[in-house]
């Protein structure tokens, strides 16, 4: 139980970022990286791509974001470690220079996420769903539940047909 | 235009065809009607259904179309699990003599009999028409110039109003509701009242199937919309009890969405 809170709070931390790039991607792109390599795309739905790679380090992200004292650092892209949580796993990419979180993305996303993809894949065709609303038309037929021969003149059917006449 | 409305099949029946016709045209589909109370109807000591019922009449010495109608039945009852099942919920009016099996077709032969009088009026030459069964419907061609038959799909609580308008040239569409006889649906699987849903109406191809899926889909209430779903050809859009719409994902493309006049 011990080992599993370091872990949970830093998938909470990562999954707090993802959100923070869900809202508000345009502030995770690093505004002078033009000499750095493209930062891994920031929709997190299409991690599946290849990832643009300078440098890969299994380690943690928490880890790989040392304070460095040589001038213009390159940007790295960090993996982290598969991290297992009760929804699933979790494993995240980020692009860091030297101190600076500059973008961060899921490549492994919790199972909440796998699992209602599974479902809507499985659904398909999909069933929608909508309020009740009452509509008055220029129809020429109704379908309805079936009425007897004695209701039928007060049906829809019947006003429809004496309108027309009329 | 044309339209003759009688009433047969403890329902009314409304035949509309576009062009102008005597109306002893239509002769040829209100006799077929008659021909199918004659064989179908277990409100008839010397239908076939009753005799059936009753032992006098083995299954094998049946007309063709009983048996097809029987055969079909049964399909309809595979497809849907059990939960249309023309042995269960019979009219006590036909109570079979011992020994003998319980049948009802009457749910399955009104759509199997407009789907038959449409052909009759296709075979005269006859091209844009729609027959109309107590709610459930059969249309061919096209009305007017620029589109199909509109169909309104009644609302449940306003008998004024529809819940969804669809446009269909040849095609089919069953409704199977509890708010205008009440609870008369079991299920045939428990023999309680089937609530789970206030309306079904399914569209397709064929009348008799469309129907059947209708009643099997209110039988199955909550499982109802996917199972539909699940079946080839066929749209749906059921209406909930709390009054929500929940339709198949290919339903839309029948909506109309030509702008209504007032």
């Amino acid at each position: 139980m011990r080992r599993a809170g370091p872990a949970l709070l830093a998938t909470a931390g990562a999954l707090g970022l993802l959100a923070t790039f869900h809202s508000t991607p345009a502030k995770l792109t690093p505004s002078a990286a033009s000499a750095a390599p493209p930062p891994p795309t920031s929709d997190p739905t299409t991690t599946t791509t290849a990832a643009p790679v300078t440098t890969r380090v299994t380690s943690p992200p928490t880890s790989a974001a040392r304070p460095t004292t040589t001038a213009a650092p390159a940007a790295h892209v960090v993996t982290g470690s598969d991290i297992g949580t009760q929804f699933g796993d979790v494993q995240v990419q980020v692009l860091v220079r030297g101190t600076r979180l500059l973008d961060v993305r899921a490549i492994r996303l919790p199972y909440s996420h796998s699992r209602s993809q599974q479902l809507s894949d499985y659904a398909a065709p999909r069933l929608r769903s909508e309020a009740l609303q009452a509509q008055s038309a220029n129809i020429d037929l109704v379908s309805g539940a079936t009425y007897t021969s004695e209701a039928y003149i007060q049906s829809l059917q019947s006003a429809l047909d004496a309108a027309r006449r009329a | 235009m044309t339209v003759r409305v009688e009433a047969m099949w403890g329902t009314t029946i409304r035949v509309e065809v576009r062009d102008a016709l005597d109306p002893t045209e239509l002769d040829v589909v209100f006799d077929w009607f008659g021909e199918v109370d004659a064989r179908f109807s277990t409100w008839r000591d010397d239908s076939e259904i009753s005799r059936l019922a009753a032992g006098t009449l083995r299954l094998a010495d049946a007309s063709d179309d009983v048996r097809t109608v029987l055969a079909r039945c049964e399909d309809a009852k595979q497809r849907s699990g059990g939960a249309f099942d023309i042995a269960y919920a019979v009219h006590p009016r036909v109570a079979p003599a011992p020994g003998r099996r319980l049948i009802d077709p009457s749910g399955f032969v009104k759509g199997w009999g407009v789907d038959r009088a449409a052909e009759l009026l296709v075979a005269r030459g006859i091209d844009a028409f729609a027959i109309n069964a107590g709610g459930d419907i059969v249309t061919r061609g096209r009305p007017r110039a620029d589109g199909g038959w509109r169909i309104g799909i009644q609302h449940p609580d306003e008998r004024g109003c529809v819940a969804a308008v669809i446009e269909l040239e040849d095609g089919a569409v069953a409704t199977s509701a509890r708010y205008e006889r009440g609870d008369h649906i079991l299920d045939p699987r428990t023999g309680e009242p089937a609530v789970g849903l206030m309306s079904v109406t399914v569209v397709g191809a064929d009348l008799a199937d469309a129907d059947a899926a209708a009643t099997a889909a209110m039988v199955l209430g909550d499982d109802g919309p996917s199972w539909l779903a699940s079946l080839p050809d066929v749209e749906a859009l059921c209406i909930t009890n709390d009054r929500r719409v929940v339709t198949t994902d290919g339903f839309d493309r029948h909506r109309c969405h030509t702008p209504s006049l007032p």
